[in-house]
């Protein structure tokens, strides 16, 4: 039974111990490295910098591998890897380009099991997310961009396509290799060569996928995978051969390469934070909206940018919501990344718990009401419970500040207006969800909600044909579809 | 008429989202049931079989033979009996012989099974015989005509009258989901019969003589119901999906769904039932395969049920 029940329902369900799971580990062997190296025109390379680092599992705590701390000059040797590699691959017929990103997509069909485990073995997300959709996605985001490798012409009618050159990529630690995928795959279906920088907590997918690139025989230095730190980063961002710069991760760090970049002539895409709000009105179909808003904060233990943080709930139901929330929330199995029955795994990184235990600490701290179900977390690695915060208001912390765990912050609205002010009364932009039964009402909140995505009846679905990114400070451009095509190339 | 009546319940008791359901159920599917949970877990959904025959070639002999595999389901392994048998009316006479006075106990389709398309009094006449032969539960179908035309007293009238003649026998009130489509359709028919029976009495979703049955989806519209009517009024009512359960592997994961939406109290035969006879043999083969950790030939298990 949750540890403080709710006293607005007299009766209660008891989800008890009657018939517990056993354990359920996933037992393919992930083929991690003991130490990995950098990838660079073709060929797997020491760093010059001499310097490693440790990757630590977060479901144990333990030391998974060695990650290579790249230097400004290793990041030279992928920058000119790059550059040469270019000329020969921007000039490949299109349908040739695609058949590369076809047998990528097949190859990590084939090897998706072993991702799967590697991926949760780094990141600490349950296993079953990563079999189920990192991998799935990542697949999908190859094969689509490699149908639109040969049919270039038809995404601007009239225009030519062409590529912008090199590209420094950097991408974070929430979905490793489905953001590499993201990144790679529409860069070269438009003829673009690659340097890319995995998160430094979430180096190993990134190094593994090196090999597929080699199975696929795609051609040295079209992608030059370098992993490394912040400094690491900037030496990508500020070298004076990258045509393009894409950036996945932090509002905070996303200013820093935008400022980096002024006058530069380079390009440049930022998908950034995000504190979206997920509006529940007392017509919506209400079990069907609590699984939503569980999937739209407890995917992936809230480390995703468009997670449904705020929920904005219409006061005539809000009682009721919250209760059905909760019934809910003592159904959730937090544990292993690896037991295929975990809804909720490790928290990426002990950094990142400090992060959420801290703002976690202000929510209680400015008075809202916190609920966290009694559920037993692992004594080793990096855990954090499932957490829904009552009574806030626009003004606290947990309102405003992206917490990029697991962690609700509810809020109410009486009319329609009301949640949409609500709603866009925040820096970021990225997504929100709408729960109606009415449909008129949600195309109305659709064109007046202020972020990049808006799910009706549903959330965090995600399609490479379909765009995806944010307004104001959760950043520019596309990832995804055309639009994402477009910001990779520019029109003659 | 119809549609303002629908409207006005469904405001009530609030709508269904069909994409939302669909996505629900599918994670029952991923959950992984290894060794001593599946074990459990098999042996419960043996002890909620309802075995069931409902053929026009029904004989007092299959019905023997189906009696004695409800009592017995496999001489090896610790396994326990069916919750029930199920047959028809005139059935219930020679199922009587076999398992009247053992923990099975015998449940009857009446009230014109399966499409009800009957006189009420005909209906009430056959309920009573049946429950006067010795069927311990009754399995009604719902007029599903007044329902689709909005006439949901008359509906809730004729349960009412069902529950009147099952007298001390257990109601269990087929909704017959394929003929009624839509989730919105499936949960107001649920409130409208779980308003009229008594606690410990079912909703059941299908005849099997549809040719779509029992689904994760309307499982779970109809627990969402059960659970909902339950916190608001402590009547606790029991859920029965009926054919088309075919699977071990499909019978895990309809308790699944029991067990994350109603909790502890539901996993029990008092509270949940599986209308289906190919079922069983499924289930004994995969508690023969953890206790010998072998899989066995089909016919190591005796075949004395058939239809759905």
């Amino acid at each position: 039974m949750p540890a403080k029940t709710s006293r607005t329902q007299a009766r209660e369900l008891l989800f008890g111990d009657l018939w517990e799971f056993d354990p359920a580990p996933e037992s393919a062997p992930a083929h991690i490295d003991e130490r990995y190296k950098l990838f660079i025109g073709g060929r797997y390379v020491t760093p010059k910098s001499k310097k490693y680092f440790d990757s630590i599992s977060p479901r144990d705590g333990k030391k998974l591998a060695e990650i290579p701390h790249a230097n400004a000059a290793d990041v030279d040797a992928a920058f000119a890897a790059a550059k040469q590699a270019f000329g020969p691959w921007s000039k490949l017929p299109g349908a040739e380009r695609g058949k590369y990103l076809f047998r990528i997509a097949r190859l990590l069909q084939d090897r998706s099991r072993e991702f799967a485990v590697a991926e949760t073995l780094d990141g600490g997300k349950p296993i079953k997310e990563s079999r189920d959709f990192d991998l799935p996605m990542a697949a999908a985001h190859f094969f689509y961009h490699a149908g639109w490798a040969d049919k270039l012409q038809y995404a601007a009618p009239g225009r030519t396509l062409e590529p912008l050159g090199v590209i420094g990529q950097v991408i974070p630690w929430n979905f490793p290799l489905l953001m590499l995928a993201w990144k790679i795959a529409p860069a070269l279906a438009t003829g673009n060569t690659v340097v890319i920088k995995p998160a430094e907590t979430t180096s190993v997918t990134a190094l593994k996928f090196a090999t597929i690139l080699e199975q696929a025989g795609l051609p040295p230095g079209v992608v030059n995978i370098i992993s490394g730190a912040g400094e690491t980063g900037a030496a990508i961002v500020n070298h004076p051969d990258a045509a393009k710069i894409a950036f996945t991760g932090s509002t905070e760090v996303g200013k820093i390469i935008q400022r980096a970049l002024a006058g530069t002539g380079k390009k440049l895409t930022l998908e950034l934070g995000g504190k979206a709000a997920n509006i529940v009105f007392d017509d919506a179909p209400l079990d069907q909206a609590v699984e939503g808003i569980v999937n739209g904060i407890f995917f992936n233990q809230g480390h995703v940018c468009c997670a449904g943080s705020r929920l904005l709930v219409q006061e005539g139901v809000e009682k009721e919501l919250v209760a059905r929330l909760k019934r809910r929330l003592s159904t959730l199995r937090v544990g292993d990344p690896l037991d295929k029955n975990t809804d909720i795994g490790a928290i990426n990184s002990k950094e990142q718990l400090a992060k959420i235990k801290e703002l976690v600490q202000s929510g209680i701290d400015e008075g809202a009401e916190i609920y966290q179900p009694s559920c037993r977390l692992p004594g080793n690695g990096f855990y954090h419970a499932p957490t829904l915060f009552s009574g806030v208001s626009q003004s606290h912390r947990i309102a405003r500040e992206e917490i990029f765990g697991p962690v609700l912050s509810i809020l109410s609205f009486r009319t329609p207006e009301e949640a949409i002010e609500k709603a866009n009364n925040t820096c970021y932009g990225l997504s929100a969800g709408v729960w109606t039964d009415k449909g008129s009402k949600i195309l109305r909140m659709a064109s007046a909600l202020k972020a990049g995505v808006v799910w009706a009846n549903t959330y965090n679905k995600f399609d490479p044909s379909s765009p995806f990114g944010g307004y104001k400070e959760s950043g520019f451009g596309r990832e995804g579809g055309r639009h994402g095509l477009l910001d990779y190339t520019k029109l003659a | 008429m119809k549609s303002a009546t629908l409207r006005k319940l469904l405001d009530e008791i609030g709508p269904v989202d069909a994409v939302g359901v669909d996505e629900r159920v599918a994670k029952y599917t991923t959950r992984s049931i290894k060794k001593g949970s599946k074990v459990f877990g098999l042996k419960l959904a043996v002890s909620m079989v309802d075995l069931t025959t409902l053929e026009g070639k029904d004989t007092p002999g299959k019905v023997a033979s189906l009696c004695r595999k409800a009592l017995c389901p496999h001489p090896e392994g610790d396994v326990p009996r069916t919750a029930a048998v199920c047959v028809y009316p005139a059935m219930v006479k020679h199922a009587a012989k076999h398992v009247k006075g053992t923990e099975v106990r015998i449940a009857s389709v009446a009230t014109a099974f399966p499409s009800g398309q009957a006189p009420l009094k005909t209906r009430l006449a056959e309920v009573k015989q049946a429950v006067a032969d010795g069927a311990d539960e009754i399995d009604m179908v719902i007029n599903r005509g007044a329902f689709l035309s909005g006439e949901f007293s008359v509906m809730q009238d004729e349960i009412a009258a069902v529950v009147e003649a099952c007298g001390d026998a257990t109601l269990k009130v087929i909704l017959e989901t394929s003929e009624l489509e839509t989730y919105d359709n499936i949960r107001a028919a649920s409130f409208l019969a779980m308003r009229v029976i008594r606690p410990g009495d079912f909703i059941k979703t299908s005849t099997g003589k549809t040719s779509a049955n029992a689904t994760l989806g309307n499982n779970q519209v109809m627990l969402d119901a059960i659970r909902d009517h339950y916190l608001d009024t402590g009547v606790e009512i029991a859920m029965k999906p009926a054919g088309g359960i075919k699977s071990a592997k499909q019978a895990l994961q309809f308790l699944i769904a029991v067990k994350e939406t109603l909790g502890d109290k539901w996993l029990h035969n008092t509270r949940y039932r599986f209308g289906a006879s190919s079922l069983l043999n499924d289930l004994l083969r995969q508690l023969e395969t953890q206790r010998t950790g072998a899989y066995q030939a089909p016919w190591t298990f005796t075949e004395d049920s058939g239809g759905y």
